[in-house]
């Protein structure tokens, strides 16, 4: 299973600095995402894209969490050399993580 | 029970260039008191800025004599009264210019204000004001700053509601307070009640970019299906005056409104969930949640707010050097390994040369330009190298650029299809000043 199959998300930016949802489809599965999806998982996924401090916030009424990294864009939407400046296409990225199906 | 008075408000625009239709439609059939355009992007202030600097009656958005050609007459026919960002680096330019638009629609004694203030150029400390992300102060920056704008509240906006504005533009105003400065007006909510702002600045937050909360920027063609995008609605928020709300959109619109749209926008662009800071309140989102009350329609319950810092947020634009971004294609046989030859050709000549670049980066497109560590086993036919460089000067970027060109006689086999650009790199950085610095203006036009 991956995280696509029960969680859907949105990308946004500010500065250096993007912040990525991921929202269970079905609130009831909001116990494996927090339990699997760690800051430091997301932190090996996403690699070298990310260079600064990754935050989680955990929104249980949402069924949802926030994970915010900083240094994210190569120094900001307007300066950074990459196609996807916003980071935008990141959200759909984390997706492709793999879960435990055990839990 | 139903609080004793409610506003109807819906949501013009999500950025300048979005879609006029949609808010033309909300206008005459959404039964709405208020319509509001965000078109303020962060970097876009800076641009306009400079556009501003080269001729004093523009560094307004592009987009705003469209807008308010259509949109105009319909406000006044429905008495929606419409309030945008719109003015940009050059608000009084925008309302004589609005004012000129309804003179030509015959259009008489529409009352349009200008919300200014924002621009705090003349009051920047080079020495004391840091920049948040860098912590460096702006002195190093020294002449390359080209505009420096708060993130005013709902004050300006308030004044010109009880002078009886019917069109308001401002310049830089946070974004979700745009939609909070009516409801404070309507309903006489106290500045310290921060519950109560709290809740103005979600419906702000969730209405800002006008399509996305009604599926705009959601669906996954799979998983999301989200029906007739290409008539999608813009939203429209109901609001008590007890700070109740929902959010729904015309009837025979496209997109839809539910939980998951919502919950999508509500995180997007937000950090701590439970201080989302604004000029009026730190709001906080983290007891929010969402309930279908019909189809298209949500109710949000759980926002609230805390006592705000006392601080104002301050885009600062400044000029940093220039892009180079160069490409050449490969296809056929061997296109990666090509592709792959050529960037170690520019990584040779850019230190023969001893050509400096504070930045550069090599994307193959079709093979790695957006998640470069998960390429494994791709064999493509046709690749697009894409050569990007950050460099001070534009004579290092022309320098650059020319070194992808000359890989045409000088590479490896059949490459084609060179592009070049250089653009200069305007870039924003933040610092936070005291509020009480910071005092909006207001002035008013006659159509």
């Amino acid at each position: 299973m991956k995280l696509k199959d029960i969680a859907h998300s949105r990308t946004g930016d500010k500065g250096d600095t993007i912040n990525i949802s991921v929202i269970a489809f079905d609130e009831k599965d909001y116990p494996i995402i927090k339990k699997q999806v760690t800051t430091a998982k997301v932190r090996r996924f996403l690699g070298e894209t990310v260079k600064g401090e990754v935050v989680r916030y955990e929104l249980p009424k949402l069924g949802a969490m926030n994970f915010v990294m900083q240094k994210a864009l190569r120094g900001g939407v307007t300066r950074s050399l990459r196609l996807d400046k916003h980071g935008k296409t990141l959200s759909s990225m984390l997706l492709e993580m793999p879960l435990n199906t055990n839990d | 029970m139903m609080p004793e008075k409610t506003i109807r408000i819906g949501s013009g625009a999500g950025y300048s260039g979005d879609r006029i239709e949609p808010a033309v439609d909300l206008i005459k059939e959404g039964d709405l008191d208020y319509i509001i355009f965000e078109c303020l992007a962060e970097r876009t202030i800076a641009l306009a800025q400079l556009q501003k600097m080269q001729n004093p009656e523009l560094g307004y958005d592009p987009f705003l004599e469209e807008r308010m050609k259509a949109c105009l007459p319909h406000c006044v026919s429905n008495k929606v009264k419409l309030i945008s960002n719109m003015g940009a680096a050059n608000p009084i330019a925008a309302a004589k210019k609005t004012a000129e638009v309804g003179r030509e629609l015959g259009l008489a004694d529409l009352k349009i204000a200008a919300v200014f203030g924002d621009d705090v150029i003349s009051m920047l400390d080079f020495s004391a004001n840091k920049f948040l992300e860098s912590g460096d102060s702006l002195s190093v920056l020294g002449d390359e700053i080209i505009s420096a704008n708060a993130y005013l509240g709902v004050e300006g906006i308030l004044m010109a509601l009880e002078d009886g504005a019917d069109i308001i533009l401002t310049g830089r105003v946070a974004d979700p307070s745009l939609f909070l400065a009516p409801l404070v007006h309507e309903f006489g909510w106290s500045m310290e009640d921060y519950p109560l702002l709290g809740k103005g600045t979600a419906l702000g937050h969730l209405m800002e970019c006008a399509g996305q909360v009604c599926g705009g920027y959601f669906a996954d063609g799979v998983k999301k299906q989200v029906p007739n995008l290409g008539n999608l609605g813009f939203p429209i928020a109901e609001i008590g005056s007890d700070g109740s709300f929902h959010i729904t959109k015309l009837k025979d619109s496209g997109g839809m409104v539910n939980a998951a749209t919502c919950k999508e926008q509500l995180l997007y662009e937000v950090h701590d969930p439970s201080a989302y800071l604004t000029p009026n309140v730190v709001a906080d989102f983290s007891n929010i949640h969402f309930k279908e009350i019909e189809n298209d329609k949500v109710e949000v319950y759980g926002a609230s707010g805390k006592a705000l810092t006392g601080k104002l947020k301050v885009s600062v634009g400044y000029h940093d050097g220039y892009m180079a971004d160069a490409q050449i294609s490969y296809g056929g046989s061997y296109a990666l390994e090509r592709g792959n030859l050529a960037i170690e050709i520019i990584k040779e000549r850019l230190q023969t040369k001893n050509l400096l670049v504070e930045d550069i980066l090599f994307d193959l497109i079709g093979v790695n330009s957006l998640f470069k560590e998960d390429v494994s086993d791709i064999n493509p036919q046709e690749i697009r190298l894409r050569v990007a460089a950050k460099t001070k000067d534009r004579e290092e970027a022309l320098e650059l650029v020319n070194e992808v060109e000359t890989l045409y006689t000088n590479g490896p086999a059949a490459g084609g299809g060179v592009s070049k650009s250089i653009t200069e790199i305007i870039a924003i950085q933040s610092i936070l000043i005291d509020k009480d610095q910071v005092k909006p203006k207001v002035e008013y036009f006659k159509s």
